[in-house]
């Protein structure tokens, strides 16, 4: 078995006096594509917010590549090689298309990702890439977000609620795309209010109920009643 | 004639009330901290410009080559040190943080240099002029107003053209987005505020050769500086050297009437626009 490229233990989060993660236990093997499902309110967003840095936590709560990194700044882990395309997009407005995109590779990590690669995957951005980032539609400003995560060249990238509000046709535009993103070996955690969209690309799943795993399972052989289960907490 | 001379003159002023609020402007839009400290630490670099020209025996222009650099390094220290811990949703503490150090430095002024005015010795440059049909321009304000537009447009530059640009807009957008791309906040505050600082410099050197100052000058000079922001419209920076010319040119107008009315003037001007153009006059465009 190989080692996990991410190893969560034991990881508690709080805002304020609110506790939002109970002692989660969570890994990402290299190279595999990771769902993560669960209501409103079960820890999702706090989960990828502690991994990527914006929230601090224990230094051995999350060890990534066998180094702890649970207490680094979002801009130390950003130069390991995990970036966030955060739920609602988090656009910088004063800047332009490229320059959102130019900004998300500041980091410098060498790898096969560039502007020319991120336009080859969106052609659309490229055709807008002078216009101010928030001029553009939802599903344009999901993939300028997508991009600038991308042009960080990740080893490991979180996806959180990319298809929120988002039309259908656009989501599957997105998802369409996603093969592309991740079969250079690049490992990805999914967070997906849409559980089949999430069934669908990954090979496995985690359900988190009130800041606790609910449920771990391969995604093709989940059954229904059983994410239902861990979803809902009823038996 | 005089009008005319007076609107002139004012232009020229507002050159150097341009130079006092581009670091206000600056530090505002990157981290949303109001510096009460800003005038001081004109008067400061104004000092340290003095203690430089006496010791070295230079011009107080060559003098630059030393403060500027001393004052963004003391803005990156302050800013890493001090107010980068200041920061946070709520906005008192930096306000407070930074009215204490107003009083820290012009009692350390106070100190040094005593409550004596003093001023800078810049030769012939003081007094020099061009005659301009019955006008004369004096050749130091004039080179005041060209070095602010120099200034506002290496600024903009900074701002729109070059990465450090790039990232103090991003930082100024959204924080914790801009941590994500890898940018450190605190270091990029720290660059903001040593840049705004080394402005403040130039401001405080310029001064320091136009007029006597004492250490209790610095809020008169804050003051100037807010209102040629507010007047300009925050974070537009050409705005804010129209903000300045506006402020000079009030003033001198109303020096010409009476010369007891020349703040007075200005402080009116300021009431206008914010009465009638609360956001100022050119609030922020991009590009």
């Amino acid at each position: 078995m190989p080692e996990p490229i991410l190893q969560i233990a034991g990881l508690d989060a709080h805002y304020g006096d609110f506790q939002a993660l109970f002692g989660l236990d969570l890994h990402v093997k290299e190279g595999e594509v990771l769902a993560i499902i669960g209501s409103n309110g079960a820890g999702k967003t706090t989960l990828l917010r502690s991994i990527s840095g914006l929230m601090k936590n224990g230094a051995d709560q999350i060890r990534y590549r066998n180094a702890p990194i649970g207490s680094l700044r979002a801009d130390q882990i950003a130069a390991r090689g995990i970036a966030l395309v955060p739920e609602g997009r988090k656009l910088f407005s004063s800047l332009s298309v490229e320059e959102n995109l130019v900004l998300g590779g500041r980091v410098g990590r060498p790898g096969p990702w560039s502007l020319a690669a991120v336009y080859a995957l969106f052609p659309i951005l490229q055709d807008r890439r002078h216009q101010a980032s928030t001029s553009l539609s939802g599903g344009q400003q999901q993939m300028v977000a997508i991009g600038r995560a991308l042009m960080a060249n990740p080893d490991l990238i979180l996806f959180d609620e990319i298809s929120l509000g988002l039309a259908p046709i656009i989501i599957k535009d997105i998802y369409d795309a996603l093969p592309g993103i991740v079969g250079g070996g690049m490992s990805a955690v999914i967070v997906e209010q849409d559980i089949s969209k999430a069934l669908s690309v990954s090979s496995r799943v985690y359900c988190l109920q009130e800041g606790r795993v609910s449920l771990e399972a391969d995604s093709r052989g989940v059954s229904r009643a059983d994410i239902s289960r861990a979803y809902f907490g009823i038996e | 004639m005089e009008w005319a001379n007076a609107i002139l003159q004012g232009t020229l002023l507002g050159g150097l009330y341009a130079l006092f609020a581009a670091g206000l402007s600056l530090i505002f839009g990157v981290m949303r901290l109001v510096n009460i400290a800003h005038g001081d630490l004109i008067v400061m670099a104004a000092y340290f410009g003095l203690s430089t020209t006496v010791m070295l025996g230079v011009h107080p222009l060559v003098a630059l080559v030393l403060v500027v650099p001393a004052m963004a390094g003391f803005g990156y220290i302050l800013q890493r040190g001090v107010l980068n811990h200041t920061l946070g949703d709520d906005i008192l503490p930096p306000l407070l943080v930074t009215f204490g150090l107003s009083v820290i430095i012009q009692n350390a002024l106070l100190e040094a240099y005593s409550a004596d005015p003093q001023k800078m010795n810049a030769g012939a440059l003081e007094t020099a002029s061009i005659g301009l049909g019955p006008l004369a321009i004096g050749v130091l304000p004039l080179l005041t107003f060209g070095i602010a537009v120099a200034v506002i447009a290496g600024l903009q530059w900074t701002f729109y053209r070059t990465a450090l640009g790039r990232a103090f807009r991003a930082v100024s957008d959204d924080q914790d987005t801009a941590q994500l791309m890898g940018l450190n906040k605190a270091h990029v505050f720290g660059l903001a505020m040593a840049l705004a600082l080394a402005v403040t410099a130039i401001a405080g050197v310029l001064l320091g050769i136009r007029t006597s100052f004492d250490p209790s000058i610095g809020g008169g000079r804050l003051i100037f500086g807010f209102e040629a922001v507010i007047i300009g419209g925050l974070g537009n920076l050409w705005g804010t050297l129209a903000g300045g010319i506006i402020l000079g040119v009030a003033q001198t107008l109303g020096a010409a009437v009476n010369p007891g009315w020349q703040l007075l003037a200005g402080h009116v001007a300021f009431l206008i626009v914010l009465a009638v153009r609360p956001n100022g006059l050119f609030p922020r465009i991009s590009g």
